[in-house]
């Protein structure tokens, strides 16, 4: 066996001294949550780096709603899902209908509206919130979860457009010619060769409006207000006015939340990293 | 004259079954595109027209300048953009050569340091507001374990929380900033890195005859589009701070809240309008570079 150079153990060692500290910071937070979730009340606040006695208790006050802060917690845990996916499918059937027609049909004036969407995608979506609010209060949807729909479609496709809109440019043009020759209706087109071709880009797209609208916190907490209607983070949010706050209950809460999303994460990881990050940024 | 016409009428007859197959296509083509168009008229247009007409009022300027509230939101975000961007961009173009190296443990680390990108921002950042809890958060704590004295009182002092919400947003944009970056860094064809070893070039020279060059582009984009979405950076302030102490922190994202929250929405429209000198010239460069 060779022993390992004095040169290669510095630069691992180096490594090392880049690798621990970016493990903490990135862990750090997490595991907070993570500790105050299997901590008991009283002892979540002792500053242990693990508790004396971890519990399941949290997570059963949670799941059962024993807590006047959480009466609604499975009915806003179901409104995330129910927004977030609507969201999903809205932004995905809108924004595969826009690049077809732009990419594939060349419908007139199809680049000024991509042109369009893509000057919406760099508006900060917080500086559209107020006006989003007002308008919503004029189309009498403010308290509706289709005003939260709606909005969250409306700063999703923007970037869902120009996405699939990149890689629909990159299949064959023969095909489509093809297909027109052999008779096919746009719409044959559309259903037969370019949704089948287009689909790990609409996988990507669809995650990512999904997570967007699942993770949304401000548009959320201006445009729903009832306890019934609200998603679980604006309910967390309203933790916080509270001087009386559970916080323990609350880390659960967050724990619980942030779980479908990490899951999702990972498991599409594959189209993610390549769908999105890829056409993030054209350099 | 006649030679003008005569193109057309030339032009016009081969493509005679051309009009009828071509308007089936546009007629498809703009029902699909339509409802798009409709989203945008009735959820771009129609708020940002309502929200100019709203701040038209020159006296919500004068309050607006009269506000210190304002003059230090203002302040607040450039020091946000320009400290906070640069350094989160340095940071990730440093990670995204560290994340080159072939060990099994930094892929792994490469694989939980998404994690932050990847879990919603409320959780987290209740998390690390605790954390900073001047009685009984961690941080504190340990502080008082280890020197027997108090800690700071974190988010009580605006510098400080400010800094915090800096470092917040951070925490949560750097991973994906990183693997960007990361592609980027990786798309550099290793003969470059062989040739310039060859040449006796190690550490800085590396980066500095091989990777920038081939990088810079890439940076500059990343950072022009980071410091756009940023300034719509709610929650890193919002959920941390609240605006305060004393609303000495907020930044240009969360003064358009707080001022809707006094029922003076005229001041929020007036808000977002003066940060447009801000925003569109990095919006006009962004066009001029993705829609090439």
């Amino acid at each position: 066996m060779k022993l390992p150079s004095r040169q290669a153990v510095s630069t691992e060692a180096k490594l090392l001294l880049i690798g621990i500290p970016l493990f903490l910071w990135t862990i750090l937070p997490i595991y907070h949550l993570f500790l105050f979730a299997i901590s008991p009340k009283d002892s979540a606040f002792a500053g242990h780096l693990w508790p004396d006695n971890p519990t399941l208790r949290n997570f059963e006050i949670v799941f059962t709603q024993k807590h006047y802060f959480l009466n609604h917690f499975w009915q806003q845990l179901w409104n995330s899902l129910f927004i977030a996916v609507s969201i999903g499918a809205l932004t995905l059937l809108v924004a595969t209908s826009a690049a077809f027609a732009i990419s594939r049909l060349k419908v007139k004036g199809g680049r000024t509206v991509m042109n369009l969407a893509l000057l919406t995608y760099f508006i900060p979506a917080a500086f559209l919130a107020v006006p989003m609010y007002k308008t919503m209060g004029t189309y009498g949807l403010l308290n509706s979860q289709w005003a939260l729909i709606l909005a969250m479609v409306t700063i999703a496709s923007p970037y869902a457009i120009w996405v699939l809109k990149q890689a629909s440019d990159k299949l064959p043009v023969e095909l489509d010619e093809a297909a027109v020759m052999d008779g096919a209706s746009p719409m044959q087109l559309f259903r037969l060769i370019y949704i089948p071709l287009m689909a790990p880009s609409m996988v990507a797209i669809g995650t990512y409006a999904l997570l967007l609208a699942w993770n949304e916190y401000l548009y959320a907490f201006l445009l729903l207000s009832k306890d019934t209607t609200i998603t679980l983070p604006v309910a967390l949010g309203n933790f916080l006015s509270a001087d009386d706050s559970p916080w323990e209950l609350l880390m659960t809460t967050g724990l619980i939340y942030s779980f479908p999303p990490a899951a999702i994460y990972y498991v599409f990881k594959r189209y993610m990293v390549s769908g999105l990050t890829a056409g993030a940024v054209k350099s | 004259m006649s030679t003008i016409a005569l193109p057309d009428t030339d032009a016009v007859r081969p493509t005679k079954p051309a009009p009828r197959r071509l308007s089936a296509t546009q007629a498809w083509g703009l029902i699909l595109i339509t409802p798009y168009i409709l989203i945008f008229l009735l959820f771009v247009i129609y708020p940002i027209g309502y929200g100019l007409w709203l701040a038209r009022h020159p006296y919500s300027y004068e309050k607006l300048y009269e506000d210190p509230i304002f003059a230090r939101s203002v302040m607040n975000t450039l020091v946000f953009l320009i400290v906070g961007i640069n350094l989160k961009m340095m940071i990730a173009l440093g990670l995204a050569e560290f994340f080159t190296r072939q060990r099994v443990w930094i892929r792994w680390l490469s694989v939980l340091f998404i994690l932050p990108w990847a879990v919603p921002s409320i959780p987290t950042i209740l998390s690390m507001r605790f954390m900073l809890n001047p009685e009984w958060g961690i941080i504190n704590t340990i502080i008082f374990n280890l020197t027997a004295e108090d800690g700071p009182n974190w988010l009580n002092d605006p510098t400080l929380a400010l800094s915090l919400a800096i470092v917040v947003h951070i925490w949560k944009s750097l991973p994906f900033w990183t693997l960007i970056l990361l592609s980027g860094r990786l798309s550099i064809s290793t003969d470059l890195y062989e040739a310039a070893s060859v040449d006796g070039a190690t550490g800085w020279n590396r980066f500095r005859y091989v990777t920038w060059p081939s990088m810079q582009t890439l940076y500059i984009t990343c950072t022009l589009l980071s410091m756009i979405w940023t300034l719509g950076d709610f929650n890193s302030v919002y959920l941390l701070t609240g605006g305060g102490p004393a609303d000495l922190t907020h930044v240009l994202a969360t003064l358009g809240i707080r001022y809707l929250r006094l029922d003076e929405v005229d001041m929020a429209m007036a808000s977002i309008v003066c940060a447009l000198p801000l925003v569109l010239p990095l919006v006009y460069f962004m066009m001029k570079r993705l829609s090439k």
